[in-house]
């Protein structure tokens, strides 16, 4: 038994102990799950300073290659490269630190066991995520991960609001799945392999890349090149695969046109929208995309979908956000649109600035949540920015952290933010010129809108009674503040320093590092400029005001695609199976089966009308049926 | 020579006879079930994994007529059975720990659900295709009583629509068995099934490709029938729904995979060609499964009418592992029989439990039953994920080889599109199931559900009864059913190498399989 294992394990038996023992016993789930998440902390630091052995594999399925059927070896092992071991440092880290908030944030509520007993199946999943050594493992615990966000997003199921989001956020992956699976088929019917072990997709890679393989974007060659087929598989289906497997991430990680889960998602307790919702479980997406960036390199048009979606979302989520009023929602959105960044930086094929943002992001957005928790266990369940106002002298600690996580997010230099942003941006400039564009723009609307939530939330009067009389949270609550408040900071200096250049050697599948391309000075002046004005237009659009300005219904009703998707998918499948059901129940059931039956039930009834049970007729028809058999056999030929 | 196998037909009989003479009917039959699932667990643990084939083999004569094959009590189980034979012992148990104490004609009842399970069992151990399909027949009859006196709802008609569609197919079955066996060279007529397989495999096109393509489709209508293969599958859903909750455990759960084990045992090897012919016709009728049950699933209005048809529609995954006919697929398939037959165990007791407790299966009066039954929401959010696929549980294994099968294997039309449904299926499962747990568990709760005392109303001076209101499965003998058939699947979910290594061995002994590489 390897030591390693006891990342999975731990979590998992302080699971099975609260669902057994501890539901309503709540200091001794507590003990549970945050003992488990502590030790899961300490081993992860045990494995990051490589003193822990790399344990050993065992076989999960495993079939040998028949016939035309390529073998199928799952071994279920753990991965400790600089991606995986960066990854679970911020996994069981910011976990940790939301495991002892959650000890404040919970403490009133009586099903606290029951949410302790979800965050430690959701850290045993996500922990199971990162060290996965092929996709299907991979699977195993991405659909883990799904289910424990299911589980503490309808955590309070008794609103109906939460018991739908929870449905919604279940369905809408699964949905995505469904392309997730088909790629990682796909990905196996070609490669003869689950593994995403590094060595392996470099294999993978120099098998299948092909000499020039070109850009549609780039305008040197149409689309015919697409069936080119020299040697490797033919682009048409590696594209189909990379398409695949990015859908996996659109529904992990929200990308349009998957997005409408993540803020419905926000009905969760908050601990539950930081630590799931915002640091680690979406930005899962991400991460697998990082895992395989290999493949993903072998399908240019892949690469260009990824980025383009990526940037549809961050744009698309960030306006949406400059228009809402719900603190979480504003947050889920501002993830959202973040998220689309990380999968933009994937797609103009910078996956260690995406790894670098999913960082600096972790650090600052469960800040953001965690304050905004702390806000409204302040002022009561109340959600609203509107209904809260001049709570930076009331209650300070919380403003200044939350605070910090704002310029964090919209990239103040020196900041974390800034860095990867930067990161990102020169990335997407080198692709192409759109992708910059729209990219900076994000970044303005994101100086906007938190601005917005900011100077409305805690500066100017109180607006209603509660917001008057807030009190600061224990400091059970506060210490993790400050914590990831100190990291938000300092992240972004790790570009200096040795981080990033070790992400780094993960994709050096020919030998050689990708250059960290740098925005020519003009350019990277822009995204400041944009930022400052944002926050300047914010600032004076929204001091002192007690109602919003803007009203851009567009924007607030979220462009519509929630109603969309509810007429059209939810209504329009509604209507077709009930039409099926229908047509089972009276055609298939009612006509033929039973119409069979009826046949038969009238036959018989008109043969019933021969037994008349006298012994005249039965005389006559057997005289008339020996009459007509010997009329044929002798005279009929 | 006597055979463990023997005993877990004789257990069975043994009980029933007691219960005839007089002892206690439901101590009685959860005795003899405990006895049979322990038996069935040391032969799964005793059986030799690494080489496969028959074992635990009982071979005497029992019928010899001259120009009629010799029919000869066979026993024997292999990798591909013996799971099987495990399924039915703990579903067996199951469903009779879950049968209320207090049931009207209790020995009656006991009985049945024992002759159940006995004609299940020894369907799966028997190697002579005579005592194969008579155990089938064997069961039937106690379905239809257990349905017809037991049942609720419009017992009657259902109970009459599943004898006569089921007779229907066990009739079509038999006419294509027969027809199989008359096919062969006179001497080498036999109901013996290793004999068969043997004589088939060294004489591969004994039987003309024209006779088997003739051959086939009734043996495959028959089966269908039986298993509920679109668009088969009418009789299933409101005889599930009427029938008792221990009898839709039995024949959802265990029964019903007869057929299954009837096409992987005899349809497909011994009439391969008429197999490869027809199919087209299989892969587009399980799609049916898939996406017209799959469909119809989401529309149901009542629990265990849904529960019938996810149970239909689940169908397509074992079909669609099957017609692969590769090591991966029947494997996949056989792992999914045991897995599908715990889900839908727990998912048809748990219907039963819960339309009990709350005297109410419309999803439109349930809800919120969270609050004061918190186990049964848990037991059935376990089955909803088990049948969804979630990883961890049974199911996902099973649906996962079979996905990796089909997609690799040689299929006509578009291969991998039938794979696509197959996942979608996935997909459609997480719509119906997901939306039962809301609609019962989640959301405000009917005041109804609240226990109240006694009360004298003012005005009328009428009293109300005392209520308890919702109850939950709070003692030990009434969850315990339930946590066991969780745990096996648990148990396979996270280790399907446990089952596995017993099953892929002898799968791949089976004829035609694509040789190694």
């Amino acid at each position: 038994m390897d030591i390693a294992w006891l990342l999975l394990l731990l979590p998992l038996v302080a699971t099975v102990a609260i669902l057994l023992r501890f539901h309503r016993d709540p200091l001794n789930a507590i003990i549970a799950s945050v003992g488990s998440a502590s030790l899961c902390f300490i081993i992860t630091l045990l494995v990051v300073f490589d003193w822990v052995p790399q344990p050993a594999t065992w076989n999960w399925i495993s079939f040998p290659a028949s016939g035309s059927i390529p073998g199928l070896t799952i071994e279920v092992g753990m991965i400790f490269d600089p991606l995986a071991k960066g990854m679970l440092l911020i996994v069981t880290g910011v976990g940790l630190l939301i495991h002892i908030y959650s000890i404040g944030y919970m403490k009133a509520d009586p099903s606290c066991g029951r949410f302790f007993g979800g965050l430690s199946i959701f850290m045993f999943s996500m922990t199971g995520i990162v060290i996965s050594t092929n996709l299907i493992e991979m699977f195993f615990f991405w659909e883990g991960v799904g289910l424990s966000s299911y589980l503490l997003i309808g955590f309070w199921y008794t609103r109906d609001s939460a018991a739908i989001a929870a449905n919604k956020a279940f369905v809408c992956n699964r949905l995505a799945d469904f392309g997730f699976m088909l790629g990682i088929l796909l990905f196996w019917k070609m490669m003869g392999t689950v593994s995403v072990l590094p060595e392996k997709l470099a294999q993978c890679y120099h098998q299948n890349a092909l000499p020039a393989m070109h850009s549609i974007l780039g305008n040197q060659a149409g689309l015919h090149t697409l069936f080119a087929h020299e040697g490797g598989h033919s682009p048409v289906f590696l594209t189909l695969m990379v398409l695949g497997l990015f859908a996996g991430c659109m529904g992990k990680s929200a990308m349009f046109p998957f997005h409408v889960w993540l803020p419905d998602a926000m009905e969760g307790p908050t601990p539950v929208s930081a630590l799931i919702h915002a640091a680690t479980m979406v930005a899962a997406g991400v991460y697998m995309l990082c895992r395989v960036y290999p493949l993903l390199a072998l399908s240019n048009l892949g690469l260009e979908f990824i980025a383009f979606i990526g940037c549809l979302t961050a744009v698309g989520a960030a306006l949406i956000a400059v228009q809402q009023n719900d603190i979480k929602r504003i947050l889920a959105y501002s993830t959202l649109s973040q998220l689309g960044y990380m999968v933009m930086a994937v797609g103009c094929g910078g996956p260690a600035a995406a790894m670098f943002h999913l960082t600096t992001h972790a650090f600052y957005k469960a800040l953001l949540f965690l304050a905004a928790g702390s806000v409204i266990h302040a002022l009561h369940e109340e959600q609203d920015i509107w209904k809260m106002g001049g709570l930076f002298k009331k209650i300070p600690l919380t403003a200044w952290t939350f605070g910090i996580g704002l310029l964090a997010l919209i990239g103040c230099p020196l900041l974390s933010g800034f860095y990867s942003k930067d990161l990102i941006l020169a990335f997407a400039f080198h692709t192409h010129p759109l992708f910059y564009w729209v990219g900076s723009f994000t970044a303005f609307l994101t100086a906007f809108y938190m601005t917005r939530l900011y100077v409305i939330a805690f500066f100017g009067p109180a607006r209603t009674p509660a917001a008057e009389h807030p009190h600061e949270s224990p400091s059970v609550m506060t210490v993790p503040l400050v914590i990831l408040a100190t990291f938000s900071v300092i992240a972004g200096w790790s570009i200096w320093g040795y981080g990033i250049k070790d992400y780094y050697h993960t994709w050096a599948v020919n030998g050689q590092d990708i250059p960290l391309p740098e925005l020519p000075g003009f350019y990277g002046f822009v995204p400041l400029v944009l930022v400052v004005s944002g926050v300047l237009a914010a600032y004076y659009l929204y001091c002192d005001r007690s109602t919003d300005p803007l009203d851009i219904r567009i924007l607030a009703q979220k462009f519509y695609i929630d109603d969309f998707y509810d007429r059209s998918l939810v209504g329009g499948q509604q209507h077709a199976v009930n039409l099926l059901s229908w047509l089972d129940n009276w055609v298939l059931d009612g006509f033929i089966i039973r119409g069979a039956a009826y046949v038969t039930v009238g036959i018989g009834e008109i043969l019933r009308l021969f037994q008349t049970g006298n012994l005249q007729t039965y005389a006559f028809l057997f005289s008339l049926g020996g009459a007509v058999v010997i009329y044929f056999a002798l005279f009929a030929h | 020579m006597p055979s463990p196998l023997l005993v877990l037909l004789l257990v069975p009989l043994a009980a029933i006879i007691a219960i005839i003479a007089g002892a206690p009917a439901k101590r009685t039959a959860g005795i003899a079930a405990l006895l049979n699932l322990v038996l069935s667990l040391g032969l799964l643990y005793n059986y030799p994994a690494a080489q496969g084939g028959y074992c635990y083999i009982m071979d005497c004569p029992w019928v010899t007529l001259s120009g009629v094959p010799p029919i000869r009590f066979h026993l024997g189980v292999d990798g591909i059975s013996l799971p099987l034979v495990f399924l039915t012992a703990i579903v067996t148990f199951a469903a009779i720990a879950i049968s209320p104490n207090n049931i009207r004609r209790s020995a009656e009842y006991y009985c049945y659900l024992l002759l159940m399970s006995l004609g299940a069992m020894g369907a799966f151990v028997s190697l002579d295709i005579f005592f194969f399909f008579i155990f089938h027949e064997f069961a039937l009859i106690p379905t239809f009583l257990l349905i017809g006196i037991w049942g609720t709802q419009n017992r009657q008609f259902a109970s009459f629509q599943v004898t006569i569609y089921l007779m229907a197919g066990s009739l079509i079955l038999l006419a294509g068995l027969i027809a199989l066996i008359m096919a062969l060279p006179a001497p080498n007529r036999t109901f013996d099934i290793t004999a068969l397989q043997s004589y088939i495999g060294r004489h591969p096109n004994v039987i003309s490709h024209q006779a088997q393509d003739v051959i086939f489709p009734i043996v495959l209508v028959g089966f269908g029938i039986l298993v509920g293969l679109f668009p088969f599958h009418s009789w299933a859903p409101p005889g599930y729904a009427s029938a008792p909750p221990a009898a839709a455990m039995l024949h959802a759960g265990v029964l019903k995979k007869f057929a299954l084990y009837g096409l992987i045992r005899i349809g497909i090897p011994m009439l391969h060609d008429g197999f490869t012919d027809w199919l087209p016709v299989i892969l587009t009728l399980l799609a049916g499964n898939f996406l017209y049950a799959g469909f119809i699933t989401i529309a149901q209005k009542e629990l265990p009418t849904m529960i019938g048809f996810s149970s239909i529609m689940h169908m397509g995954y074992l079909f669609l592992g099957i017609a692969c006919w590769n090591t991966i697929g029947i494997s996949g398939a056989v792992l999914l029989m045991v897995a599908h037959g715990l889900s839908a165990a727990l998912l048809f007791g748990l219907s039963g439990e819960i339309t009990h407790r709350a005297g109410e299966n419309r999803f439109t009066e349930l809800g919120g039953l969270a609050q004061r039954a918190p186990l049964l929401a848990v037991f059935f959010s376990f089955a909803s994920m088990a049948s969804m696929g979630v990883p961890g549980l049974a199911n996902f294994a099973g649906e996962l080889m079979i996905f990796f099968a089909s997609f690799a294997a040689v299929l006509p039309f578009l291969g991998p599109l039938f794979t696509a449904f197959a996942v979608y299926g996935t997909v459609i499962t997480a719509i119906f199931q997901l939306r039962a747990i809301k609609t019962i568990f989640y959301g405000p709760m009917p005041a109804r559900y609240e226990p109240r005392p006694a009360a004298v109303l003012a005005n009328t001076r009428e009293t109300v009864p005392a209520s308890a209101g919702m109850t939950d499965t709070a003692t030990l003998p009434e969850y315990t059913p339930y946590v066991l058939l969780i745990l096996a699947s648990l148990a396979i979910g996270f280790m399907p190498f446990l089952l596995l290594h017993i099953i892929q061995p002898s799968v791949s002994l089976l004829p035609f399989i694509p040789p190694l590489r």
